[in-house]
Formats: structure tokens, C-alpha cells, sequence
């Protein structure tokens, strides 16, 4: 990916945000006057090492000689002659180094947190890819870290959290709330508003304030770049559709954005909709939400009629989020990218199905797209191709998978 | 005149300066935050800032943030912040009340008809703390319309250049977040005021209140002493706390404790004289 890559014309969906951070009414600066200096601060940076050719190549290096890209973009021809119709591709973000696609957004945030000067990094995490991610970088570079994680994730993430700790990070458990990602985020941007001489937060998905839906994106787009690269390559032309699991987004729309200007290309998301979207136990944003404030942006939110956020639920850690990036809002309201849910349940039999045929065990968060794909596939032609988002892989999920089939390990 | 200017107008015709006591609404229930905000005049309180609960408020410390849980489990909705104000303003017409909370709540109620009610029910200024100037057009002009102050904050962060950018709109008075964290925690030095007052008010003709990690009266008076008035909230939501049963409920010291605390923090601010400052 080229800086360049992410830019294009006024008329392009991809050109968004606007100069005040907003897709269409979502999106903006919703934060403490405390941080909105920091954010024009970091939005100015951003802006010069997008224009720096030398940024772009420190960042390529070591994405290609860290991280592992390209990752591999891998016919499933076993679950395609299982399911019988479409064909179904993976793109293989969990061949990543530290095993998810957070680490393409992490080495960006972290060479222009190097740039600006900082010396000590704080985020939040669900699953633990995120914070794992951040930890890995900030030992690389020599880099504080403090990650923090809600107390009920910190139980059922226990490898990863082991993980973060080898790396030198320190994790701190929230238990404010149901200790889930929602309540991680307040308490990193408690840390945030209380160090900011020296802190940089690095936001791990499309969300929070501008401009970090839009750099989070634009890092996580190299996805979506070597999609179709890859995919000409292998086919000759675009896939019909393309599927990806939505917690905050991040994953999705990297590998949706380099494809927004090509309509023909169906762009699917696919949110937790836990014990079913109707079940009041979802973390089905778009579908169950309404556009609110949160965490420094408008977008979809799952709250009350009094404007209180409710508590999200999903199997996967890193689906379990009221909100949603504002982007992928935006793209809900015009109709550019089709929003729809899998349950729990779902998301452990599409765990199953990928691991039996491909021998590729997905993360809980990927199988959602997974499901959602196994559902598509069937009714679409055989010369029809779908490409699934694989984003993390499944290692840190195996005791919540064999808890729910009644397997002790 | 607004409320809020008649009060300032007054304390400094009196050389004084003013203590805004906080108070979170239906913190632990509906009957006690009203019994505590109808006694807050009586105790000293100047002006009275009324703590709308939020699910999420990220810019507040450990205190506040259970405060407004306690608020939401006590029942808490917009209809009643603006019921129990509405209350008190059936024996007081002169204090000021100002809310302050997240815009989330605010966007559900719908802005304009949130500052038509909340301007009927008896409030005076709002501040909404995640509603920076760069997204202040949300409630600018329901607000203006209204006849109801939009209270800006400002940070140790706030450079110079921006200040005008942040007083743009902004009427009432100025809240001086006086450290970079969050609510209830650090205490800003009197070093760091007197840097800091000097450039506000080169910008604004404003008064100026001074808030987070105010704790005692010593520093209370210590803030007013450069300042037009001192904000405290977590130190008597502490005492609050303190007072609660083990189920959380309110117990008779509960609002006794919290006016009297509020009363010393009242002597201190009042015995300070601002004779001959602006």
C-alpha cells in the first residue's frame, strides 16, 4: 500500500471524512477539550507522514519484513466443494505476525507515535489481538505500554493477557462495568486525558475521534490493496462479494475501502448478533443500534431510549462492542455495504466448518464472516467468488470453543 | 440578564467569590439529590452544577463515574434531571443551575426539544463535556434560542491560538479544567493557577471557575483567590458515598454530611476578599 492508494477523487466513496472528520453525519471529534489538542496535533502528523515518501517506505519495510505481508490469498476449495456454489476465497490476515490483522494498523500508529515524539503507549483491548499487537510493537521499539482490558475479557483471554505480559506490557484489568471492551475504552482515555504530555493512544480499530477511523483504515486498507491484487491474479477479475466480521470494523473496512468505487463488488459485514439479533443479548450495532455519541464519534450505538449505552454481548471478544467505526455507518445509511448478523452458535459451527476443511483454525471473530459466507455461498453460481476476511486466527479461543462444545481441557 | 451573569454580577459587586457546589442527579435516588440541592443554597452555594448520569463518562474519575451509576440505578432519566429542577426552582428563582453531562443523552432526548424543556424546567447553562467547540453546533443554536448558557472548557492543554476558537459562543462563564486528568484526582498548584488565569483572561472577559481536584476549603478559597469561582464535586460525592448504607441507600447523615461539608468549603471561598480584582 502507497499513501496514495487511499486517495481519490470528490466523487469517490473513498475520499471520505470531510475536513471536520465526518462520513455523512457520522464520525467528528467528540472528546474532553483536554484531548481536542492533541487530536489537531495528531491529525496535522498524520497529515505529514501520509505526504513523507519516507514514512511510507519505513512503514512497507517493515510490513513486509515484520509483519509477514503479503499475506496469502488462499482458494478454500474444500469448504467450496462442501457448501456447493460460490467460490469462496480467504484472505489470510491470520498469517500475520502475532496472528490477526491488528498488527497492520499497530506498525503504522507506532512509527508516527515515533515520529511525534512520544515514549509511552496506552490502548484498549477486547480479545487481546489488539493489545498483544501493541505490546509486540512497543517491545520492539522500546516503547511503555499499558494495555487495558476489561476484567471479565482478561478471564476468558487468559493466553493473550499472558502474552501482552511477556511482551513487557502491563495490563491493566477494568472492572468498571460489564469489564468488556466498551469499559476498557473509557479507562484508556482516562489514562489518555491524564498523560498526555507524553502518551500516545493507539486506538485499535475504526473508531474513536478524528482522524483515527480514517488512519486506522487507511493502515488496515493495504488489506483490501493486495485483495485485488491478488484476486486479478488469480481469477482475472473482482469477487462478487466480499465478507467480513464487524466488531468495531477495522478488518472490514481494510478490506472493503480499496473496493468502495467498484458497485459491482457486494461489500458485506457481518456484525455479532450473539443469542440473536432480537434476543436484547446482541452486539449487533447497525442492525439493533441507533446513531448516537461515544467514544469521541457519532455512529451506530446499541442504548436506550434515554441515550445510556447497554452492554454488548458476543461468544468472541472482539465483537463485544455497542458501537460500530462511523465509516461503516455511513456506508449502512447509503446502502454501499450491506450490514447482517451470526449468532454465537453460528459462529461455532462456521469455527468447525473452516477448521475441518481447511485445516485452518479462525478466529471466533473471523468464523462470523465464515458463517455468514457458508450461508451466501450456496446461493450463488459456481463461477461466482466470494472472499472472506479471515482477520485472526483462532489459538486464543480454543477454551471458550471447547467450553461450549463440553470439552475440559 | 441571565441567571448566571445576575450572580456573578452580584458577587462581584460584594467582592466576593463563588463556590459551585455539584450534585448528582437522583444520586443514590430521586428524593435524596433533591433534598441535597434544595439545602445547597442555604449552605453556601453560589451557582449549582446538577450531573446529568451517564452510562459512559469517559473524562470523569472513579468518583463521579459511580456517582452517575448510582444516579442511573436510582433511576435517573433526562424527564427526571429536569423534573428536579423544576422542583427546585418552586423556592428559588435566584441560583443558578447549570447541567453538566455527555452529549449522548442530550442527542436522544433531541437537542431542541432538551433545551426548550430545560430552560422551562429552570436551568441556566449546560455543559456538555464531550461537545468540544468544533462540534458545538449541535446545540448552538436550540441553546441560543432557548436563552440558555453554553459553559465552554478549557484545558491546561488549550494553546493561546485556540482560545479564541473556544471562547467563540461560549457565554456564562468559563470552566478551567486546572489539570490534564480526569475529574477527582490531582490538585493543580497554586503555581499553575496563577500561570494559567492570566492568559484567560486576556481572552475573555468572562468569569472563570477553576475545578477538578478541588478537595478542601483551603483550596477552594486557594482557587477563588485567582479565579471568580471554585467548582467541587468528587469531594462531596466521597462524602456521599461515605454515608451509604451497605445496600448503597441513603442513610439519615447522608444529606446532613454533604451540606455540611459543603458549608466549610462555602466559609472558606466567602472569606476570601476580591475587592479591587476584575
Amino acid at each position: 500500500m502507497s499513501a496514495t492508494d487511499t486517495q481519490a477523487g470528490a466523487n469517490s466513496l473513498r475520499s471520505g471524512p470531510d475536513g471536520r472528520g465526518r462520513f455523512g453525519i457520522f464520525g467528528g471529534r467528540f472528546v474532553a477539550e483536554t484531548l481536542m489538542p492533541l487530536l489537531l496535533e495528531l491529525d496535522a502528523a498524520y497529515r505529514a507522514a501520509q505526504a513523507d515518501p519516507e514514512f511510507q517506505r519505513e512503514l512497507d519495510f517493515y510490513l513486509k519484513d515484520y509483519v509477514g505481508r503479503p499475506s496469502p490469498l488462499w482458494l478454500a476449495r474444500r469448504m467450496t466443494e462442501q457448501l456447493g456454489g460460490a467460490k469462496i476465497y480467504m484472505k489470510r490476515e491470520e498469517l500475520n505476525h502475532t496472528g490477526s490483522h491488528k498488527l497492520n494498523n499497530v506498525m503504522g500508529q507506532i512509527l508516527l507515535a515515533r515520529r511525534m515524539g512520544r515514549t509511552r503507549i496506552v490502548a484498549e483491548t477486547g480479545a487481546g489481538q489488539h493489545g498483544v499487537a501493541t505490546a509486540t510493537v512497543c517491545a520492539l521499539f522500546g516503547m511503555k505500554c499499558a494495555i487495558y482490558m476489561g476484567a471479565t475479557d482478561v478471564e476468558r483471554q487468559k493466553p493473550n493477557v499472558f502474552r501482552m505480559r511477556l511482551l513487557g506490557a502491563e495490563v491493566i484489568p477494568v472492572t468498571a462495568g460489564a469489564g468488556t471492551l466498551k469499559d476498557a475504552m473509557n479507562e484508556a482515555m482516562r489514562d489518555w486525558v491524564t498523560n498526555v504530555h507524553d502518551t500516545y493512544f493507539l486506538v485499535g480499530t475504526v473508531a474513536g475521534p478524528h482522524p483515527y477511523p480514517q488512519m486506522v483504515r487507511d493502515f488496515q486498507s493495504v488489506i483490501g490493496v493486495e485483495t485485488r491484487e491478488q484476486i486479478m491474479a488469480a481469477e482475472g477479475r473482482l469477487p462478487d462479494a466480499i465478507v467480513a466480521a464487524i466488531g468495531g470494523g477495522s478488518n472490514a473496512m481494510g478490506i472493503f475501502h480499496p473496493f468502495l468505487d467498484d458497485l459491482e463488488v457486494k461489500l458485506i459485514g457481518v456484525e455479532a448478533a450473539g443469542c440473536g439479533l432480537d434476543s436484547g443479548r446482541t452486539a449487533a450495532s447497525i442492525e439493533r443500534g441507533k446513531p448516537g455519541v461515544l467514544h469521541g464519534n457519532r455512529t451506530y450505538l446499541l442504548q436506550d431510549e434515554d441515550g445510556q449505552i447497554t452492554e454488548a454481548h458476543s461468544i468472541s471478544a472482539g465483537l463485544d462492542y455497542p458501537g460500530v467505526g462511523p465509516e461503516h455507518s455511513w456506508l449502512s445509511d447509503i446502502g454501499r455495504a450491506e450490514y447482517v448478523g451470526a449468532t454465537d452458535q453460528e459462529a461455532l459451527d462456521a469455527f468447525q466448518l473452516c477448521t475441518r476443511t481447511e485445516g485452518i483454525i479462525p478466529a471466533l471473530e473471523s468464523a462470523h464472516a465464515i458463517a455468514y459466507a457458508a450461508k451466501l455461498a450456496p446461493t450463488m453460481g459456481k463461477d461466482q467468488i466470494i472472499v472472506v476476511n479471515i482477520s485472526g486466527r483462532g489459538d486464543k479461543d480454543i477454551f471458550t470453543v471447547a467450553e461450549h462444545l463440553g470439552v475440559k481441557l | 440578564m441571565s441567571r448566571i451573569a445576575r450572580r456573578f454580577a452580584t458577587l462581584r459587586a460584594q467582592g466576593r467569590g463563588a463556590l459551585i457546589p455539584y450534585v448528582e442527579a437522583c444520586d443514590p435516588d430521586y428524593d435524596t439529590a433533591l433534598a441535597i440541592l434544595r439545602g445547597m443554597p442555604a449552605a453556601g452555594a453560589d451557582l449549582i452544577e446538577v450531573g446529568v448520569p451517564f452510562s459512559d463518562p469517559s473524562a470523569d474519575g472513579p468518583t463521579i463515574q459511580k456517582a452517575a451509576l448510582r444516579g442511573l440505578k436510582g433511576g435517573s432519566t433526562m424527564k427526571r434531571v429536569l423534573e428536579m429542577v423544576s422542583t427546585f426552582r418552586k423556592d428559588d428563582d435566584e441560583t443558578p443551575i447549570i447541567l453538566m453531562g455527555y452529549t449522548n443523552p442530550i442527542e436522544a432526548y433531541g437537542p431542541e426539544r432538551f433545551c426548550t424543556d430545560a430552560k422551562a424546567a429552570g436551568v441556566d447553562g449546560l455543559i456538555v463535556v464531550d461537545m468540544p467547540p468544533e462540534e458545538a453546533d449541535l446545540l448552538a443554536g436550540p441553546a441560543a434560542a432557548a436563552g440558555l448558557d453554553i459553559i465552554r472548557l478549557v484545558a491546561p492543554t488549550t494553546p493561546d491560538a485556540r482560545l479564541p476558537i473556544v471562547f467563540n459562543g461560549a457565554s456564562g462563564f468559563v470552566y478551567y479544567v486546572s489539570i490534564t486528568g480526569v475529574t477527582g484526582t490531582r490538585t493543580a498548584s497554586t503555581d499553575e493557577l496563577a500561570a494559567a488565569l492570566p492568559r484567560l483572561r486576556k481572552a475573555t472577559d468572562l468569569p472563570i471557575a477553576i475545578g477538578f481536584g478541588i478537595r478542601t476549603p483551603e483550596l477552594a478559597a486557594n482557587a477563588v483567590s485567582v479565579a471568580d469561582a471554585a467548582v467541587v464535586a468528587s469531594a462531596l460525592l466521597n462524602t456521599l458515598e461515605g454515608t451509604l448504607d451497605a445496600d448503597g441507600k441513603a442513610t439519615a447523615t447522608t444529606v446532613p454530611a454533604v451540606l455540611e461539608q459543603l458549608r466549610a468549603l462555602a466559609d472558606a471561598v466567602h472569606a476570601v476578599s476580591k475587592t479591587g480584582s476584575k
